[in-house]
Parts: structure tokens; sequence; C-alpha cells
């Protein structure tokens, strides 16, 4: 899917760049943005750095778990498959408290590190779904939900998905910018934010948990059971009724 | 209020440094070596995710720059219209779907070009409050996960994004008919 967007963005851009006479600033750009991301790179360097090095701190302390006891329950509801002691919970939980106060620097490394756990979660389900499923092959589990962990799993889908809802409560530079560009009441909005991150994290939650259940039926109740119904026995150890 | 805000995310910060720090010693733990192991996979993790970056703002900047993003945000303006999403608003919400820093830009033109209490105003402000940069945001946590096929992700994405759309449209329509 990226893979189309990003062709699509480089190609038509330059394209159209040649065609309205802007492709000077194309490629200007093009150099530019690279050494932009770089620029970045470098700031999160020392972010990253910074906030993962707290957050190591408050595993270790025993302060993340007492924090995910506390957000517990949301948390089972959205992954009910993660496993109760897995370290992705308390990553996952991180980033979640992080969004939802608005710390925006601190998402990030604990969402990054989530996703990491994750990775490792998905690549023992599949290890084990490949032996339920005997037959296959790596080469055949290619690009198969639940068997290959290229693919992303449930739980990184709806990671993703309600990290890209918002959970942000206090819109804060949204509050800066609107006094700074003289509102009336820079504050006037955060009510309608916080209705409005609502629903579209509620209307999130709705599509991941649908996703979750037709995806679970189509590959756990059918696909895999069904394999190993076929294990052939030679006629003489079938057990007559 | 907005300075009390202000105040209270400047205190949050420092606050929150300060009892991580202080509930790990007070647990007796080496906090310092604790430290130093974190930042390292922190750091780790800033170099898995930099190609991307390159590539994602590459991508990001050609587009812009050819005014290819313009012409499609003025084009899907025409039709937006009908549903009362501003025209003006369309470019908008396609550029913050690819970056943040970029989105911050034209909401300042808009506050500049319209006020912060105009109906284009309260939308923007609220619309930017209630979403997220939804193809960075993939892009770096997918290539953290070393995951290739990203399933429905962006289909979900997009229709949070979109419902939070259509609430800002709502909801600012609410806060000027009310005030």
């Amino acid at each position: 899917m990226l893979n189309y967007i990003w062709a699509f963005m480089i190609g038509a851009g330059i394209l159209y760049g040649a065609f309205t006479g802007n492709i000077e600033a194309v490629s200007n750009a093009a150099l530019d943005s690279a050494g932009e991301a770089v620029d970045l790179c470098i700031t999160m360097f020392g972010v990253m750095g910074f906030w993962v090095g707290l957050m190591e701190i408050a595993q270790k302390s025993g302060l993340v778990a007492k924090m995910t006891r506390g957000i517990g329950p949301f948390v089972s509801f959205l992954f009910p498959r993660i496993p109760k002691d897995h370290v992705a919970r308390e990553y996952i939980s991180t980033n979640i408290i992080a969004n939802v106060l608005g710390l925006g620097w601190a998402c990030t490394p604990a969402g990054l590190k989530a996703m990491q756990a994750l990775r490792q979660l998905s690549e023992e389900t599949c290890e084990k779904n490949r032996r339920l499923a005997e037959t296959r092959s790596a080469k055949e589990a290619r690009g198969k939900t639940g068997l290959d962990p290229n693919v992303a799993s449930n739980e990184m889908c709806t990671f993703l998905i309600l990290n890209i809802s918002s959970l942000q409560l206090i819109p804060v530079t949204m509050i800066a910018y609107r006094s700074q560009y003289g509102s009336a009441s820079p504050t006037a909005i955060v009510g309608p934010a916080i209705l409005a991150t609502a629903v579209s994290t509620a209307v999130a939650v709705v599509f991941c948990k649908m996703m979750d259940k037709k995806k679970r039926r189509d590959k756990i109740n059918r696909r895999i059971p069904e394999r190993r119904k076929t294990v052939r026995y030679p006629a003489f150890l079938k057990i007559p009724e | 209020m907005a300075n009390a805000l202000a105040n209270l995310s400047g205190i949050i910060i420092p606050a929150l440094i300060f009892y991580i720090v202080a509930y790990g010693i007070v647990n007796g733990n080496n906090v310092y070596e604790d430290f130093i192991k974190g930042a390292a996979d922190g750091l780790k993790t800033v170099v898995q995710i930099m190609p991307t970056l390159i590539g994602l703002m590459m991508g990001v900047g050609i587009l812009r720059a050819s005014g290819l993003l313009d012409f499609l945000g003025k084009a899907a303006g025409r039709l937006t219209e009908g549903f009362g999403i501003p025209a003006d608003l369309v470019p908008l919400i396609f550029v913050k779907l690819f970056s943040s820093s970029a989105a911050t830009g034209l909401v300042l033109d808009l506050f500049k070009n319209y006020g912060t209490d105009s109906r284009i105003g309260l939308i923007t402000s609220i619309m930017m409050s209630c979403t997220e940069t939804c193809f960075y945001t993939m892009s770096v946590y997918f290539l953290a996960a070393k995951v290739t096929k990203t399933r429905y992700t962006l289909a979900g994405a997009l229709i949070a994004t979109a419902a939070g759309i259509a609430m800002s449209v709502v909801l600012a329509g609410v806060m000027l008919a009310g005030g």
C-alpha cells in the first residue's frame, strides 16, 4: 500500500512539476526535504534518548506496571489477545497515557517500542499458527495474515488506528496558535475538540473491533482447524464406528 | 485560562521527570544505569526509522513543490463545498494526512486570512485537534515493526479521520449558532 502511495507521490510530483515549470523547485525540494529529515532525526536523537531513558527507569521501578494496571481494563478490551504480563501492554499503556495528556514527544518513543513488542508477539503467534497448519512452509506462508510476521497483526492495526484517531484531551498547541492570532477566546475549542476526538476515537474502536472479529473468524475458526482435520491415516488405522 | 493551560503543560513535564526519577530511587533502583540503557535503546530506534523519514519527507517535499498538492486540494474543494466543507480547508486536510509541520503552516495562513473565530477558523481549530498525521505515523510505526503489509490500517485511519472532520464541521456550526 505505502509502496504505491510513495511511488505516486514521487512520480506524479515530478511529472506535474515538469508540466507546470516547477521542475527546479521540485529538485530543490527533494534534496532539501531529505536534509530536513536528517535534521529532524538529530532532534529526535535527543528526544528519544531522553524519553526512552526515563521510560526504562519507570519500567524497572514498577511505575509503568502500576499505570498499566490503572488503564488495564481499557487495554484488555482493545487488545484481548495480548498476554497479561507481556511488555507490549506496558508500552501501549504508556503511549495511550502520554497521548491523552498531550505529551507529544513522549508518545512516539513508547509507540515505537510498542510496535517492536507487538512484532515479537506476532512472530510467536505466526510460529505457532504455522505449526498448527502443519505443512505450511515459510515460503507458502509469505504474505498470509497470522502466518507471516511481515503482515500487520490485528493488534498492530488497532494500535495504529487508535493513535491516528488522536486521543489528546487538551489541544495545547492549537490553543497557543489561537491566542497568538488574536482569538477572543482561545480555549473555546476545548469542549468541541474533546467531543470530536471522542467521536473519531469511538469510530476507530468500533471499526477495529469489527475488523478484528471478522478476520479472526476467517483465520482461526475456518482455515487452520480444517487443515488439522485433513491429516490422513491409513485405512486400517480407522476406528470402525 | 489560556495562560493557566500553558503553565500547566509547562510544569507537567518537569514534574513527571522528577516523579519518575524519585520513584526509581525510592524503590532502590540504579536509575542512572537504567537511563543509559534506555537512552541507547531510543537512539537505536531513531537510526531504524531514519531511512523512512528521509523517503517520506522527500516524497511530501516533491509533491508540495510541484504544486500538485495545491491543485488536488482546489479540485477536491469544489466537490466538498456540497458537504459544507469550505474549499479553503481541503488543502489543509490533504497536507495534514502527510505532514504535521506543513499543516501548521497552512493553519496559521488560514487564521491570518479568516480570523480564528470565523467559521473556517473554528473548523480548523477543532479539526487539527482531533486527527493525527496518518501516513507519517503509519510509515514510521510500521517500519519500527518491520511490517510490509498493513492490511486495514489505512482504511480505519481514514474513516476515523473523516469522522473527526465531520464532527468539526458540525460542532463549529453549533458554536456559531450558540455564540
